[in-house]
């Protein structure tokens, strides 16, 4: 979400059905996370390839946590993609889609269920735009079947660093790898053409249970993953002793046309969090009780019901802007996956760290990941991803340097788009892919165009 | 409906259009840019847009090819009973009033020839018994104002003229509506603080069509910019000249 600063309306001429010379404004921006905060020249039109033209980077939606949607400081040029959103083609009978990339999915969810297709992954927010799906190369509840939105990418239209735009594929260019994932560092998407998959009914079918500790976390999350094609775990980091990561476990599928109801999914508006709360409003006691709330709530029987996809998938989009909660300080997500095999130990001295560094780990989502996909950077692998939102304060740095420092010990990596404070050392050691990334990335962009606030922090390149 | 739409690649125009794609509508888009206007074409097909969208080449800044473009429209809808013009220019007011050629431009677009063509459109309409004209003018031209004097005039002069021929030919068929929105956050918005009140173009859609279908003359949208634009004409010349708005 961009972070303007207060302006003055001042109307500025726009040429008409000229293609917008979107002048551009210099303005605060910041990810979903709300830190870092950094002034760039943003500029919107409708017409993206023209934006991109001397942006460094473009930027969608802005659901990345940290600062992987922003430019390097200095107010450089960065193109935003939200109003280049138009849907050019959909073939009812394949379910391939080509679309603009600022296209949001909210949108493309709306058109396709009726029609009996659904977004082959989708991660758990509908407030993103198609362009960012393939930049993260996100995953989902089912990325032990379904692997990452790249996996279903049949190809995309991006301009270069050199100007050039070039529809690329996975046959004809080293690129196209490279991009799924690669944090929009690789250029500027301007159309993606994807695969959807066919659904049976428009609802889900849902299962879920109470897990009273890790333990049972673990071995239920991969018991789940033979039967189920969503599974994922929200759990409590912030209970101690023998229920420690006690969890709720969330597995689903698309519904059978039987046990549908006979009618579709009725959309709803969600009401947006009307203000920035104080950075002291959201306390860990409060976080307490809500978990145990949630927790005990649900009760101990397992629980069997028809829900709407929004409610499945996008549980926090019942509130827009919801980050407002955190206050002018912003929480950032230390998400992280673990390799297999699924030790008990490793993870114990995961809870363990976190309980030592007395992390404030307010929300937090387990999920076992399939094998790594395409994408030559891409976060996943096969292991357990442990998502968890902290509230930023003068200790943050320290607990992201001490789990990094046990993520690279374990073998594990960290998802770049949700992170604001790694350094390049940990990420390195991380990610022995790296350099066979940059060696690509160099070749089209050997002058180094094309950056961001998180490739100049974490990728060594200059600002 | 079927409706001849110029302006419908852009911001609340083409929210609009995808409003009137999606209830099924037919719809021939006009516009400068064929090649865009053909990406916006498949975008409403896609959406549920009875039949082919047609795409005809029309610049708001060459009148001449107003009538060929509408009857290239005709042809390819067979009839036109709706006409759309959301296309317009819109003016920093201290750059109009550096640049004489700026200025005359966006006067000479927003007010001498959208009523060119709404004329043209408007006769086609009436010889065939009526139809729907909606035009988008602006609550900057309820009342001179500091900040949009040049832009404000020309849409004080273009809601003025729809007013009249409403008066006018109502009673042969004709239904027009006013389109007045307030600050809706769209590309030429962008980066700019929203004031209260500010709007979607999605928001602006949903009311505009609903006018159309109503045979509503003027609608203010967002809603709210009726009552912020009846306390602002009564303000005082006193107050107007103290206060920035």
């Amino acid at each position: 979400m961009a972070h303007e600063t207060k302006k003055k309306f001042t109307p500025r001429l726009v040429k008409n059905a000229a293609p917008a010379k979107a002048s551009g404004r210099s303005v605060e921006l910041a990810g979903w996370g709300r830190y870092p905060i950094v002034r760039g020249n943003e500029r919107q039109s409708e017409d993206l390839a023209d934006i991109t033209r001397d942006a460094v980077l473009t930027r969608g939606l802005a659901r990345a946590y940290g600062d992987a949607s922003l430019p390097p400081a200095g107010d450089r040029n960065v193109a935003s993609s939200v109003l280049a959103d138009r849907l050019l083609a959909f073939n009812r009978n394949t379910g391939i889609v080509r679309v603009e990339a600022g296209f949001p999915l909210m949108r493309l969810n709306r058109f396709s269920l009726p029609r009996g297709w659904f977004t082959p992954v989708t991660p758990g927010t509908h407030f993103v735009t198609v362009g960012g799906m393939v930049a993260a190369d996100i995953h989902g509840k089912n990325h032990h079947v379904a692997g990452c939105f790249g996996e279903h990418v049949r190809s995309f239209k991006m301009r270069v660093a050199d100007g050039a735009i070039i529809e690329c594929n996975d046959e004809n260019h080293d690129l196209f790898r490279a991009t799924l994932g690669g944090m929009g560092l690789t250029g500027h998407l301007l159309e993606v053409e994807f695969q959807m998959e066919r659904i049976p009914s428009p609802w889900i079918w849902e299962e879920s249970e109470q897990l009273p500790n890790f333990e049972t976390v673990l071995e239920r999350l991969e018991d789940a993953g033979r039967e189920w094609p969503f599974t994922v775990c929200w759990s409590d980091f912030l209970v101690t002793g023998s229920n420690a990561g006690r969890a709720l476990l969330m597995k689903g599928r698309w519904a059978k046309p039987e046990e549908a109801p006979a009618g579709l999914p009725q959309w709803r508006s969600a009401p947006t969090f009307p203000i920035q709360l104080p950075s002291w409003a959201l306390q860990t006691w409060m976080m307490r009780i809500g978990n145990f709330l949630n927790y005990t709530k649900h009760g101990a029987a397992v629980r069997r019901h028809i829900v709407h996809p929004e409610t499945f998938y996008y549980p926090l989009d019942v509130i827009r802007e919801w980050n407002r909660v955190y206050g002018k300080r912003g929480f950032t997500q230390h998400q992280a996956v673990l390799p297999a095999p699924h030790t008990h130990r490793r993870h114990e001295q995961y809870l363990r760290l976190l309980h030592d560094l007395r992390a404030k780990v307010f929300l937090s989502v387990v999920k076992d990941c399939g094998d790594e996909g395409k994408g030559m950077i891409s976060f996943p692998k096969r292991g357990v991803s442990y998502a968890l939102d902290i509230p930023i304060d003068q200790g943050t740095q320290q607990v992201v340097d001490r789990l990094n420092d046990f993520v690279v010990a374990e073998g594990g990596r960290i998802y770049l788009a949700k992170d604001a404070f790694t350094r390049p050392e940990h990420f390195r050691a991380m990610d022995p892919r790296l350099d066979g990334w940059n060696e690509v990335r160099r070749k089209w962009d050997p002058e180094g165009r094309l950056k961001s606030a998180l490739s100049v922090r974490v990728l060594g390149d200059r600002a | 409906m079927n409706v001849a739409f110029l302006g419908a690649s852009k911001g609340m125009g083409r929210a609009l259009a995808r409003r009137m794609a999606e209830r099924g509508d037919r719809i021939c888009l006009l516009g400068r840019d064929l090649e865009d206007l053909k990406r916006s074409a498949a975008d409403l097909e896609n959406l549920g847009a009875t039949g082919e969208v047609g795409v005809t080449s029309c610049d708001l800044a060459d009148t001449k090819g107003f009538a060929a473009a509408l009857a290239a429209a005709k042809d390819a809808l067979g009839d036109i009973d709706t006409v759309v013009v959301s296309a317009g220019a819109f003016g920093d007011q201290e750059a109009l009033e550096a640049d004489s050629e700026a200025r005359d431009r966006l006067l000479t677009l927003n007010f001498t020839n959208t009523i060119h063509f709404c004329e043209l459109a408007r006769t086609m309409l009436l010889e065939r018994g009526g139809g729907r004209l909606c035009v988008f003018s602006s609550v900057a031209g309820e009342r001179g104002r500091k900040p949009v004097i040049l832009y404000g005039a020309s849409k004080a002069g273009l809601s003025y003229y729809l007013e009249g021929i409403d008066h006018k030919f109502h009673s042969q068929g004709l239904s027009v509506t006013v389109v007045k929105p307030g600050f809706v956050k769209t590309g030429m918005t962008a980066g700019l603080d929203p004031p209260p009140f500010a709007g979607e173009p999605d928001g602006v859609a949903r009311d505009v069509l609903k006018a159309i279908d109503r045979g509503q003359p003027v609608v203010y949208t967002p809603a709210i910019w009726q009552w912020v634009m009846l306390v602002i004409r009564y303000l005082p010349r006193a107050v107007m000249r103290r206060i920035g708005f």
